[in-house]
């Protein structure tokens, strides 16, 4: 249907090879964007990949960004209902729009919530039936508004992130996460921002255009995906760079010039 | 929207539940949303509608000139005319006295002359981009207009708002100078929005929470970052669940260039203005109405709730005017026609597409 415009965000990430296995089991994904670009159609478009009726993943939400009809309006416009979804248990959302660690006393709680969240989430993960079949997609909007409601003590954060990372060797999880780049970039030091990098297996970067905004091109992505598997067995790095257009129902991802 | 459970297919249309009918306040708009307007006709029509109920605007301010108010003000009166109630904070002592200055809605039949011919309208219609030819005052043209029943208001900034629109249980004020954190102002903000809470029924009313100069240095909490991006998140997160705009202006040279990015990405609509310096002769030879400028306004992001498209505007600087000093329009900028003989080339002229040297237009 839409499959062929999009083929580029999808080869870039996997998607377009077979849908078993999985092709982002056990991985984590990062996705950075700005102010100008916003990278949220990204993860969107993830999850409706994961959502897709041909397999049985099942999808963690963990919004620190927007309520849930938020989203279940948009992904119903790219042909998924998260509300049919999450009645089937394959979508499970958790709301933080409201989470905040208490400030100022350390003694109470210093990791907030976080811990909690994390716990909430193996324990949904275990509860599964045939969990060892099924891939579990775990989705961060936005790790910055993370950091917000942790008071600014990112090493929680990255503890939380740590955390989430022994799930995607224990349970083979994928981890997808979405922050804003000109967030740390403007920082002095962006160790956030770098150990996330670090810790993803596939980067990607929603940048604008240098030539500023258009209303036919939205932006470009850039894709790094480390250690990607060939059917030949090779594993090697790949970077792929395209230009993008969000549309409602669709992103339409093409090679610069190439778009009529 | 109506429950999940009864419709057959995912893609069944959502007749919205809040017809414009609950006032002239309120405006449906795409995607479920609902629009109230920001006080600027010319901002509502940038912005597409006006403001979304549930969405954070933020402005930054220049600190050379104080455009903000006149963005503030008109936010605030178009409110209150509405019957929309209030809830305003600013580091002032007392905030009250600022509700004097709030502009009244200009009379419709006031200077502007309104062509009841409709002939002439429809002609007029058609050749909506030749309008800057005509007389301003041929503009308005819909002169069936009470200034009770309009969606947004031409606002006369030289006559006070009526003081019946200013009374307690409309406007709530609050001094955020002395608190030294922002819990009492977060428990204000979510006492007034609990009155608004959003939910499938129709929408009763509306509400609108005004902040000006959020961190500015005079406040005693103005040191603690991670305390005002935190209640920045939180009252984000409860007017989304509730049937209000909040408007936000703050000064961006106050803030460390990591945290006023924070400050960006929270905003779901963000404005920034910026003065016109006078007398600026380059500025003057580059655009035309130079001289009745009074500053820039710049469209940075535009909210895009309950959808993935981003909006991409034809132009996101604009010009600040006062209409015979007395009304607040929005324009696109023109640039002047370049002087052949001069000598001067188009590209070293200082356009606004961009020179190697940064302009005054830069942002």
């Amino acid at each position: 249907m839409n499959q062929r415009s999009s083929n580029l965000l999808d080869e870039a990430l996997g998607l377009d090879q077979s849908i078993e296995p999985w092709p982002l089991r056990g991985r984590i994904v990062a996705i950075e964007d700005q102010v100008e670009t916003s990278g949220s159609f990204v993860l969107h478009h993830i999850l409706k990949r994961s959502l897709s009726p041909n397999s049985s993943n099942v999808s963690i939400f963990i919004a620190f960004s927007q309520p849930f009809s938020h989203y279940d309006r948009v992904l119903r416009k790219l042909g998924c209902n998260l509300v049919t979804q999450r009645d089937n248990n394959r979508f499970f959302f958790f709301d933080m729009l409201m989470l905040q660690c208490p400030g100022g006393d350390e003694g109470i709680s210093p990791e907030c919530g976080l811990i909690a969240l994390y716990g909430k989430i193996y324990k949904t993960i275990v509860a599964l039936p045939e969990v060892s079949s099924k891939n579990v997609t775990i989705i961060i909007d936005d790790l910055s508004l993370m950091e917000v409601a942790a008071n600014g003590s990112s090493d929680y954060v990255l503890d939380f992130m740590h955390y989430c990372r022994t799930l995607t060797t224990e349970f083979d999880c994928s981890l997808i996460a979405l922050n804003h780049e000109d967030i740390y970039s403007s920082a002095d030091r962006p160790t956030f921002l770098l150990q996330m990098e670090y810790l993803a297996d596939i980067l990607i970067k929603a940048e604008p255009l240098a030539t500023g905004l258009a209303s036919d091109v939205h932006g470009q992505l850039t894709v790094l995906n480390k250690g990607m598997n060939y059917r030949q067995g090779s594993s090697r790095n790949k970077i792929s760079n395209f230009h993008f257009k969000v549309k409602e129902n669709v992103v339409e991802c093409f090679y610069p010039g190439s778009q009529g | 929207m109506a429950a999940a459970k009864t419709r057959t297919s995912s893609f069944s249309r959502n007749i919205s539940a809040a017809a414009p009918s609950q006032g002239p306040g309120l405006k449906c708009g795409p995607n479920g949303t609902v629009f109230l307007s920001s006080g600027i006709s010319d901002l509502d029509k940038i912005l597409g509608g006006g403001f979304p109920l549930g969405s954070l605007v933020m402005v930054m301010e220049d600190a050379e000139a104080p455009h903000h108010m006149l963005l503030l003000r008109n936010f605030m009166s178009q409110g209150l005319v509405h019957n929309q109630p209030l809830l305003y904070a600013s580091p002032a002592i007392d905030p009250r006295g600022f509700l004097g200055t709030l502009p009244s809605p200009a009379a419709s039949k006031d200077e502007k002359s309104h062509k009841h011919d409709p002939d002439q309208e429809k002609g007029l219609r058609i050749a909506w981009q030749y309008k800057k030819y005509f007389g301003e005052s041929q503009l308005n043209f819909d002169g069936q207009r009470d200034g009770k029943h309009e969606y947004s208001n031409e606002f006369d900034l030289r006559k006070p708002l009526e003081r019946h629109f200013l009374s307690a249980q409309r406007v709530d004020c609050v001094s955020i100078q002395d608190s030294p954190n922002l819990s009492a102002l977060q428990d204000r903000s979510a006492t007034f929005l609990s009155q608004y809470p959003r939910n499938d029924g129709s929408i009763s009313c509306a509400g609108r929470i005004a902040i000006q100069s959020f961190s500015a240095p005079q406040c005693a909490y103005s040191n603690m970052e991670w305390d005002m991006l935190s209640f920045i998140r939180s009252l984000k997160s409860m007017v989304r669940s509730s049937n209000a705009v909040a408007l936000i202006t703050f000064p961006p040279s106050l803030l460390s260039p990591s945290f006023c990015k924070r400050w960006q990405h929270m905003a779901d609509t963000l404005l920034s203005v910026k003065a016109i310096p006078d007398e600026d002769k380059e500025l003057s030879q580059l655009l035309t109405g130079y001289q009745d400028m009074v500053g820039f306004l710049n469209v940075h992001k535009v909210a895009r709730i309950n959808t993935q498209v981003p909006v991409i505007l034809d132009a996101t600087t604009f010009s600040i005017k006062l209409q015979k000093r007395r009304f607040l329009v929005l324009e696109c900028l023109n640039q002047a026609p370049v002087d052949g003989s001069s000598g001067t080339s188009y590209g070293t002229s200082g356009s606004c597409s961009g020179s190697s040297k940064t302009g005054n237009l830069d942002f």
